[in-house]
């Protein structure tokens, strides 16, 4: 009996215009390809790329140098020097986290006390020589300076789910 | 079961206390943890911050564990949900006003306020009201304050107060207004204040120098000996990525309790002096030039190789027991007897009668339990800061704690006598001690004629009364004993004293290795072990008074350090060849020395130090040393090889500890003394006799470049002081400046006036920049009004 069935359906071509049917649908469907790098996939604000270092609005770096996020690091990616500057506040004179080392998870910004280290969901970087994969404090606020909208954005759609 | 012990139970375990102790002492006995904050075991009792509240049966309310004595059947519960709801509300109260600035505080991660808020803090604060902040108050180069952190546990308070003997630190104000500071701007300065740093349970009260350089969990800690003077504190050394960042004290009962000496505790700063040598150096031509190991090493052995005995080498006695006995091993075998640590030393003539080595005759422990102590030639807080409190201990105990000194010094705690004379007289004055002890006793014949002469005072009486009647005495001979031109008359005396009195003789002796110097043989007259050397080599102070061709020095800047410090000079600059190993580098170094090879410091070589009670300690190395700088063992090892002499085939400091340590055998501590030289009456020197006291801060090269302890009021010492009474004769008031004068060399420094120094002596403190090479430490000098 199932001899018989297979041998009608295959002499009708059932199989292939099932599968002709399941093309046409996609065919007219939305597409999911995207045309990198002119286009780009939507990313969450959670998204966790390259790091940044923020400052408060009135150009004033937010890192302490509580050294919590040196501390939660399960990479050891981080390293900071602290000391007291001169106007006697807590702050960094060095700050450096090795890319290569880093496999972000996001820890360091979570532990962070007061926004300063954060992760952006900058994606396109890359390094061309050895070394260059330290991002120094420099960079770090480099970064933060010249995407401090978008920071700001993510962080602001983020917030009622935290 | 004995009558002192009583059953009580806590947590419902049946332990057994010693009646009149608190439920907290009993607890930490048997390891339950009660929280607390201004309880502290070495302080009194406040009970001021009730976060030790636990509940006992059939109290209707709990009671705090550290002032509520044990009794009989007590049943405590320390996690009782009742114990728990008060130390929760004890908790939210204390964090009403505490700041939540953990991330900044240099605290954090090490805070007991931050470890007791995760077990009693509630998750979110009910006090919406405005917190107290506070003014920080600048108290000093060494503390760091943020008072608005302050908790009032007034741990800090009790400290100076039963501690430290002055009250530096005091709470005014009641409640909300309640306020911990200084009197009036003043800073404090005892040289133990540093230990409020620990005491504080928040970050109220911090470390200055390491202030925001560095977190607890992040830094490796290695156990460590304090490298200054001959307590020889146990400490631990917080290194961070290969640096020092902070030294804090490890508890060793016997030796330094839970204190160190700010000394101890900040001298660490000096690593990174940029005084720093980090390359091995030759000079050439009269021009320095930077060399490798090889070649700086070569010349450096040909140098010894040439002089054979007519070569001096000098060492500080804060160097380690290894490099010393390698040194003396070096120069001994290459024929070089004049070897010595004793810097800062004058008076060698009873070289052949001293002890195995400077011995404090008894454990530091026992200093607090002596019914009479007297102590000659010390000004025993800047000296050795924790014998200080050992003794200090034993006055409030009840003992009697005397003092022969050329002047008064503040000690902070009652002195039963105090005998202050001139510099000329103190022999006699401790004749007259002698004396008034033997009474009708046949004194020894060798002292008879100079004792017999004298007429004892009441002071001199009460303190050879004292001695005779106490059961447990001790005489210790400090530092300004050491470095008097009589110390061979006053060791004699002392030691005649001590025979006559019961007492026991001791040593507080100078650096922080004296005791393993002299059991390694680094001294002209001893070999290793302590046995008589053979041939007698010249002393530290011979050894520039004939002056040698080749001098090979290890961590000594004779400018400073050396008692003749302008015979050292002169010898120094007109030798053909001198080799120093030096982890400094200074011009004067540079303008005598031809071949500079960098030694390591303190943290940075691994060995071994005696205390003055006879303790070896040994410690590894805990940093990177500078540069190319190597540890002087190892430095001293390959000059042994270099020089083609057998036995320096080291392979670890351990090595050299265990080989001296052989010598040693059975031989034992024995204060013993022997001497019968016949004492002759002084002669009086003419015009202003000089005495020079190695300040608090101005003891070795490693302090004198920590400069927050240069920045402290202790360091500010470069004066001369006075005698009003001179003072009005040579028409000077305080703050004057003052010409110093001796040999053509001519110093100015201003006056400071003390009514205790006595007329006709001359205060002007060695180990400074200012007074450099001027004059041997005890000498007739001229003044003039400049």
């Amino acid at each position: 009996m199932n001899a018989l069935r297979s041998w009608v359906k295959s002499l009708l071509l059932v199989e292939l215009f099932k599968g002709m049917g399941l093309t046409l649908r996609v065919f007219f469907a939305p597409k999911v390809t995207i045309r990198y790098p002119e286009e780009n996939t939507p990313k969450s604000p959670r998204y966790r790329g390259l790091h940044a270092q923020r400052r408060y609005a009135n150009g004033e770096e937010r890192c302490i140098a509580c050294k919590l996020c040196e501390a939660v690091c399960p990479a050891l990616a981080i390293t900071i020097d602290s000391e007291q500057r001169e106007d006697g506040t807590r702050r960094t004179t060095r700050y450096d986290i090795d890319l290569f080392k880093c496999i972000y998870c996001g820890f360091c910004e979570e532990a962070c006390p007061v926004d300063a280290i954060v992760e952006t969901s900058i994606t396109e970087f890359h390094f061309e020589k050895r070394g260059e994969q330290i991002m120094t404090k420099e960079k770090l606020l480099a970064v933060g300076d010249r995407f401090e909208a978008q920071i700001a954005a993510e962080r602001a759609a983020d917030a009622p789910y935290r | 079961m004995t009558e002192s012990l009583v059953n009580i139970e806590i947590d419902g375990k049946p332990i057994q206390a010693r009646k009149g102790e608190m439920i907290m002492q009993a607890a930490d006995r048997e390891g339950v943890y009660i929280p607390r904050f201004c309880y502290h075991h070495k302080l009194s009792v406040a009970a001021n911050c009730r976060m030790c509240l636990v509940e006992a049966e059939k109290v209707p309310k709990p009671l705090p564990a550290c002032a509520t004595p044990v009794a009989e059947g007590m049943k405590v519960f320390t996690r009782s949900p009742r114990a728990i709801t008060a130390q929760r509300a004890t908790m939210e109260f204390l964090l009403i006003n505490h700041p939540l600035d953990c991330p900044i505080c240099d605290q954090g991660g090490e805070c007991e306020l931050q470890d007791l808020a995760m077990g009693y803090g509630r998750d979110i604060a009910r006090f919406a009201e405005g917190k107290r902040v506070l003014k920080d108050e600048d108290i000093g180069p060494l503390i760091s304050t943020s008072m608005t952190r302050c908790i009032y546990c007034t741990r800090c308070v009790r400290f100076g107060m039963e501690v430290a003997g002055i009250q530096e630190l005091g709470d005014t104000g009641r409640g909300e207004h309640s306020r911990i500071g200084t009197y009036i701007s003043r800073s404090v300065d005892h040289e133990l204040s540093g230990n409020v740093i620990d005491l504080c349970p928040v970050g109220a009260l911090n470390s200055k120098p390491f202030k925001m350089h560095g977190r607890g969990w992040e830094m490796t800690q290695h156990e460590a000996i304090a490298p200054h003077d001959c307590v020889g504190s146990n400490l631990y050394g917080h290194v961070l990525r290969g640096k020092f960042m902070r030294a804090v004290p490890r508890i060793n009962e016997a030796v330094n309790e839970c204190w160190i000496s700010d000394r101890d505790r900040f001298s660490y700063t000096g690593i990174y002096s940029v005084d720093r040598l980090e390359h091995p150096m030759i000079k050439d031509g009269g021009k320095w030039r930077t060399v490798d190991w090889e070649t700086a090493l070569e010349k450096a052995a040909q140098a010894l190789r040439t002089v054979h005995s007519d070569a001096g080498v000098l060492a500080s006695p804060g160097a380690t027991t290894e490099e010393l006995y390698l040194l003396q091993k070096l120069a001994r075998g290459l024929g070089i007897h004049s070897i010595d640590t004793r810097l800062h030393q004058a008076d060698f003539r009873d070289d052949d009668s001293e002890p195995l080595f400077p011995w404090l005759g008894q454990p530091i422990e026992e200093l607090e339990k002596q019914d009479a102590v007297l102590v000659i030639g010390s000004n025993l807080r800047k000296e050795v800061p924790l014998m200080a409190h050992r003794l200090r201990k034993a006055a409030l105990r009840g003992g009697a704690v005397m003092f022969l000194n050329p002047r008064r010094y503040e000690l902070l705690f009652p002195v039963k006598a105090y005998v202050s004379a001139a510099v000329a007289e103190m022999s006699a004055a401790l004749a007259a001690v002698v004396k008034a002890a033997a009474g009708r006793k046949t004194l020894p014949a060798h002292l008879k004629d100079f004792v017999s002469a004298q007429g004892p005072e009441a002071e001199h009486t009460k303190i050879a009364t004292e001695l005779m009647m106490g059961k447990r005495t001790t005489i210790l001979l400090g530092h300004l004993a050491m470095q008097h031109p009589q110390y061979a008359d006053l060791r004699a005396l002392a030691a005649a004293l001590a025979d006559i009195t019961g007492a026991q003789l001791g040593y507080i002796s100078d650096g922080a290795n004296s005791a393993g110097a002299w059991l390694a043989g680094a001294v002209s007259h001893r070999l290793p072990g302590g046995r008589k050397a053979d041939i007698a080599g010249l002393n530290a102070r011979t050894m520039f008074a004939r002056p040698r061709r080749s001098y090979l020095l290890l961590g000594v800047e004779p400018e400073l350090d050396c008692w003749d410090s302008p015979a050292a000079l002169q010898a120094l600059r007109s030798a053909q060849q001198v080799v120093v190993i030096t982890p400094f580098v200074t011009e004067t170094m540079q303008e005598y020395a031809s071949v500079l090879l960098p030694g390591c410091t303190f943290g940075e070589t691994s060995g071994t130090y005696v205390n003055a009670e006879g303790r070896w300690q040994s410690f590894a190395g805990m940093i990177k040393p500078a540069g190319e700088a190597r540890p002087a063992w190892k430095i001293l090892r390959v000059l042994g090889n270099l020089c083609e002499l057998g036995g320096f085939e080291y392979v670890s400091s351990e090595e050299v500890r265990d080989e001296l340590q052989s010598t040693l055998g059975a031989s034992k501590p024995d204060n013993g003394f022997r001497g019968t030289r016949v004492m002759e009456a002084a002669p009086l020197c003419r015009g202003f006799q000089r005495i020079a006291e190695l300040p608090l801060y101005g003891m070795d090269p490693l302090v004198r470049r920590a400069t927050p302890l240069q920045q402290t009021q202790d360091a500010d010492v470069a004066c001369i002081c006075l005698a009003p009474a001179d003072a009005k004769k040579l028409g000077v008031e305080a703050h004057d400046k003052l010409t110093v004068k001796y040999n053509g060399v001519r110093i100015v420094l201003p006056v400071k006036l003390d009514a205790s120094v006595h007329t006709g002596d001359v205060f002007l403190p060695a180990g400074l920049a200012a007074t450099a090479g001027f004059a041997p430490w005890h000498a007739a000098v001229e003044l003039e009004k400049a």
